[in-house]
């Protein structure tokens, strides 16, 4: 929120405070200046200035001036603006000043310029008279000041003074951060309050004063019926009024947070709004028919045209403020502009109302029109303010003299009261919150500073907080105020001196996890990490067929863009995408994996918590890696749970034919791996081969094996080499099974030649393996090895008819 | 000296200076004069014959002398020979030692886990277990129970996902708080980590992001615990040096708020580019839990107290290796995962 210094100073004196401190003394009371806006930062060196003298230099339209700059000496100046002329004050940049340049049209500023004394002409000139816009100042800072010209200055500024305060260069704006909890500090006299309770001076609230007619608009009244979510609607009706231009001191400020100035009646009521917190609005009404306002829910499609010329379509979530006939408002959020003010305007309704937050927010962003109304309203207005706001508002009339405040003063509301309410706390759990002991003085002094009027007997304060204050419930929030009051430079270090001893660490699951991770990395993987959602065309890509469980995704309803807006189901398209930007960015050869979860929903749309499942996904890409090498990891990933996995050819619609394989551990499939197919890798772009894998984790981690010794053989293990012909379709996987489970003494199978060709029979291949058998506790009879060698051959020859090759 | 042994004696020491130029070449000499069948010296012994008797004596003696002479110019001729063949031998296998070799294969754990692995380390050593909650939350978890009500406008501080009326991605790992003070009793120290969401994707935002979670609740909790306890964290992760400070911030969860500062690491707060002149850091979000929270989770508020932090593990891990786009930590780019490896 935008604070000129200027016009803070008004409620709180802080003409002594430094820009500095007060920023430092915001920031320890918990309001961050997000920037400090010097406003006559780049203007130096320019004095208000009296032409004395002003001749023209022929054929130019240049003027040679005598100006009096207060030195005693007039100072010779040239200049071709149409308005100079001797007698009058104009700004002037001596030699050496700092000034803004402008375009060609005097209006647009280019950048900063140095003034040089020189010549024109051929006649010295030793400075410059200045425009509004090249010291920066706009019509709301000083009238005049849009003229394309020079800055005519008021004839009783003093020769040789600086022009900064002149024409109010010397102010400061802060952009204050004001959280959630504190809407009461939207507004200039909030933060007034806060900067009076730190700097411990006092507040000087606005003059709420005015003095009514007794006339009265007949006949009025204020419907409200929707009153859950429009708790209180004042209305005040002024006649006689006269629009006109707002005083300078009003202007200047709107002008100076960028509210523009439009006319007085209007203006009051954006002032009132920045200062008071409350938003107002102003009707004409001439234009309220039915003698009425209700407030009402919008019917579906009813329209209305804003203060903008905007149309918009309401539906019943929208409230509606209407006259006897139409609606003349968006509640909270924008006029309509068949009711707005215009220079005719004789006779007004200021509307000062509370609407619920959250149906503000609502129709703001259903409407997507956000307004400075809207902003306050979704952070929360307090009826206090709505009620103090409408009193502002008269006395402005009064003061501003450009209108008569009637009788008719309509307050609809469901009884809230804007007096404070009385809290007592206990001193000792204030402090139990803290873990310091501040001194009750400190205390009732804060307390006092924040207009909580602290009353203290014995342990209890009694304190009576401002209705404004809708944030203080209970001794935390007591704490809160005394803390960030006190300073949190107090809190010290102490290490939970009170609590319990607790064990900590990592449970058995998360060990598992991280073990994986570090098995993979030991095995040149490196972990990445991708969102949890993906795109819809990524079921596509991976030509996932229009009925695949993969389809059955959570969806987000209001994602960022369609890439972002389905959770998970699979791992794999964040992979390949990740395979994909690596290889476009040179990287033709790696190892990545990512754990993460697959969102699997019990029923769409959600009306429960879905399953998510944990899951490994590895790619491995480049010329040196096969199916092979990504089988290895897998089996890396089975040794990291103390498993063995087993892999029966698949197919996947992504994955290549004949080079894909179901992981299995005992019976149950956990996943998959395979070659990314051919047609999936062309349409992302991947130069190499590449390889894919996922296992579901939370399968691995329910497994209860673990690390445990397996003594060794006293006794020498004995190796047997076995030439098999099987038949091609026969896989190793199977053969192997085979072999192991027809003797508990076999400690491994290992394939060394698989042949197919000469010799051997077309519709057969064969497989060479060493069986390597290891004795228990005691050696291998002499005969023992042949045995079960003859055994391994008869099972073989019985299961899957494969003969030992002659 | 006989004639004959002064000349072989020459002989020998000339074919030396020759011949001799490997252990090999040295080796056939010896044995042209010192084989025990063929040598030349050996066969003087024989020429004894035709030695007159009164000289026999000394000539035995003179060959024996010379065959004395001749092994040990042999022994040293044959040790010089091994130097000069095993220092040829180095200087053949002369290599530029610096052409870089093949890489060896590692991988590295994602900077994020990383990251979070140290602060589980710190936390852990201080009787924190980890609960890791789901990603999908639903309304009251995440909001309504932690004192955000629907009209709330902290509501408004987190865009978020919604997935169905009731169903929402969580923005933010405090919803992990009331589950585990729902299903158990203080003392309680839980560090709950996870990935987060909020609509917001921009050069400094990313819809995704990583959270860590920290509460105690235990009987006196209090500020200075909070202060205390989050000061021996970052003491652990950015420098014995480093200090904290406390600012008055806003959470609904918590009250009192506090935003946490950390002495800048960079400059030791004397005020440079990253922490913008100000000395300052700002590092994680904290507070005293709302007794409101306590309460919806059944936990009696007058006996117990407790305390929240959150930590964002993207912002830690970027300050700490000086990553400056958090992007970078999801785009899976193998030269920037290779580069951090701090496990």
């Amino acid at each position: 929120m935008l604070v000129p210094l200027s016009w803070l100073n008004e409620y709180v004196d802080i003409k002594d405070i430094t820009p500095q401190e007060l920023e430092e003394k915001l920031f320890s009371c918990g309001f961050e200046v997000e920037e400090v806006i010097e406003i006559g930062k780049d203007i130096s060196g320019v004095v208000v200035g009296l032409v004395k003298e002003c001749e023209p230099i022929p054929d130019t339209h240049l003027h040679v001036c005598k100006v009096d700059v207060g030195t005693g000496e007039l100072l010779q100046i040239c200049c071709g603006a149409d308005n100079v002329s001797a007698g009058k004050k104009f700004p002037v940049a001596l030699d050496g000043a700092s000034v803004y340049a402008t375009a060609k049209d005097h209006k647009t500023v280019e950048g900063v310029m140095k003034i040089k004394a020189g010549k024109l002409r051929g006649y010295d000139s030793n400075g410059m008279l200045c425009s509004g816009v090249e010291i920066g100042v706009s019509e709301g800072m000083y009238p005049g000041a849009s003229y394309n010209g020079l800055l005519l200055l008021d004839d009783n500024e003093q020769i040789g003074a600086d022009i900064k305060p002149v024409v109010g260069l010397d102010d400061y704006i802060f952009d204050v951060s004001i959280t959630a909890n504190r809407p009461d500090c939207q507004c200039i006299t909030g933060i007034a309050r806060e900067v009076a309770a730190v700097l411990n001076r006092e507040y000087k609230a606005p003059a709420l004063d005015f003095t009514p007619d007794s006339s009265k608009k007949e006949g009025f009244i204020v419907e409200v019926e929707a009153p859950d979510i429009c708790p209180r609607y004042i209305g005040h009706y002024v006649h006689d009024v006269v629009i006109k231009e707002s005083p300078l001191w009003m202007k200047r400020r709107l002008a100076l947070v960028g509210q523009e100035p439009i006319s007085n009646m209007v203006d009051i009521t954006n002032y009132v709004s920045l200062e008071m917190g409350q938003p107002m609005h102003a009707f004409d009404c001439d234009y309220i028919e039915g003698n009425k306002i209700v407030v009402r829910r919008a019917k579906d499609k009813e329209k209305i045209v804003t203060l903008d010329s905007q149309e918009y379509e309401l539906t019943t979530n929208n409230l509606v403020i209407c006259d006897g006939v139409k609606p003349v408002a968006i509640a909270g959020v924008m006029g309509g502009l068949n009711s707005e003010i215009r220079e005719t305007t004789k006779e007004v309704l200021f509307e000062s109302a509370k609407f619920a937050r959250d149906n503000i927010r609502k129709t703001s962003r259903a409407l997507g029109k956000r307004t400075d109304a809207s902003a306050k309203y979704e952070k929360g207005v307090d009826e206090y303010s709505t009620y103090n706001a409408m009193k502002r508002a008269l006395h402005l009339v009064e003061e501003l003299e450009c209108g008569v405040v009637s009788s008719t003063h309509v307050d609809v509301n469901t009884g809230n009261s804007i007096e404070p309410k009385e809290m007592k706390v206990s001193i000792a759990k204030v402090n139990r919150v803290l873990g310091i002991e501040v001194p009750a003085d400190d205390i009732v002094r804060i307390l006092k500073n924040l207009s909580f009027d602290p009353k203290v007997n014995g342990d209890e304060l009694t304190l009576m907080i401002p209705a404004y204050r809708e944030d203080m419930e209970s001794y935390p929030d007591v704490a809160e105020e005394v803390i960030r009051m006190y300073g949190y430079d107090h809190i010290v270090d102490t290490f939970l001196p009170d609590a319990k001893v607790t064990m900590g660490g990592l449970n058995a699951k998360q060990k598992k996890e991280l073990k994986l991770k570090k098995d993979l990395c030991a095995r040149g993987a490196y972990e990445c990490i991708h969102y949890s959602f993906i795109s819809p065309s990524d079921f596509n890509l991976l030509n996932f067929s229009e009925d695949a469980v993969e389809r059955k995704a959570i969806k987000i309803l209001n994602p960022i863009n369609e890439d972002l807006s389905v959770m998970r189901t699979t791992l794999a398209p964040s992979m390949l995408h990740a395979v994909s930007r690596n290889q476009k960015k040179g990287n033709l050869e790696g190892k990545l994996f990512e754990v993460a979860s697959r969102f699997i929903p019990k029923n769409l749309p959600l009306t429960e918590y879905p399953e998510e499942k944990q899951t490994l996904s590895l790619a491995i890409f480049g010329e040196k890696y096969d199916f092979y090498t990504l089988k290895g990891m897998a089996n890396a990933v089975a040794d990291s749970f103390f498993t063995k996995f087993k892999y029966e050819p698949c197919e996947k619609p992504f994955l290549h034919p004949y080079q894909t394989a179901s992981i299995k551990e005992g019976d149950t499939v956990i996943g998959y791996l395979g070659k990314v197919a051919y047609e999936v890798a062309e349409k992302l772009d991947l130069r190499t081969d590449a390889y894919i894998l996922e296992i579901d984790l939370d399968y691995l981690y329910a497994l209860d094996t673990k690390a445990a010794y397996k003594p060794l053989s006293k006794f020498a293990s004995v190796n047997r080499d076995l030439a098999l012909l099987t038949d091609k379709n026969i896989t190793c996987g199977e053969v192997e099974d085979t072999i192991k489970d027809a003797c508990k003494y076999i400690t491994g199978v290992k394939l060394f030649d698989v042949y197919e060709g000469e010799n051997i029979p077309a519709d057969k291949k064969s497989l060479a393996f060493t069986v390597t058998f290891t004795p228990g506790e005691e050696d291998f009879e002499a005969d023992s090895v042949d045995k079960y060698v003859k055994k391994i051959l008869g099972n073989l020859k019985y299961k899957l008819n494969v003969e030992i090759r002659s | 000296m006989n004639e004959k042994l002064t000349s072989i004696k020459q002989e020998i020491l000339d074919s030396i200076e020759q011949s001799a130029v490997s252990r090999a070449s040295a080796f056939e000499l010896r044995k042209k004069y010192l084989d025990s069948k063929t040598g030349e010296i050996g066969q003087l012994m024989k020429e004894m014959k035709n030695i007159p008797n009164e000289e026999k004596a000394e000539y035995g003696k003179q060959v024996n002398e010379l065959k004395n002479w001749a092994t040990e110019v042999f022994e040293d001729l044959d040790a010089k020979m091994k130097d000069k063949e095993l220092k040829l031998r180095y200087e053949n296998e002369k290599i530029d030692v610096t052409i870089d070799s093949e890489p060896t294969e590692k991988g590295n754990l994602h900077p994020i886990t990383q990251m979070r692995n140290q602060l589980i380390d710190v936390f852990a050593g201080m009787g924190f277990t980890i609960f890791e909650g789901t990603e999908i939350e639903n309304d009251y978890y995440n909001f309504t129970a932690l004192n955000t009500p629907a009209d709330h406008p902290a509501r408004d501080m987190q865009d978020t996902f919604y997935l169905s009326p009731e169903f929402l991605l969580r923005t933010q790992t405090s919803s992990g708080q009331i589950h585990v003070m729902e299903n158990s009793k203080p003392p309680i120290k839980i560090l709950s980590p996870g990935k987060v969401f909020r609509s917001d994707d921009d050069a400094t935002h990313s819809p995704m992001f990583t959270q860590m979670e920290g509460l105690v609740v235990d009987k006196k909790i209090t500020l200075c615990d909070l202060k205390g306890m989050l000061d021996v964290f970052v003491k652990k992760i950015y420098g014995e040096d480093t200090t904290t400070r406390l600012r008055p911030s806003y959470f609904p969860f918590t009250e009192p708020s506090v935003e946490v500062d950390v002495s800048c690491f960079e400059c030791g707060g004397k005020g440079c580019k990253l922490c913008k002149g100000t000395g300052w850091i700002e590092i994680l979000g904290a507070g005293i839990v709302n007794k409101k929270v306590l309460e919806n989770c059944g936990i009696d508020s007058e006996e117990y107290s407790g305390l929240a932090f959150g930590i964002g593990i993207e912002r830690t891990a970027m300050l700490k290796y000086g990553i400056n786009n958090i992007k970078l930590l999801f785009e899976s780019d193998l030269n920037v995962l290779k580069q951090i490896d701090d496990n």
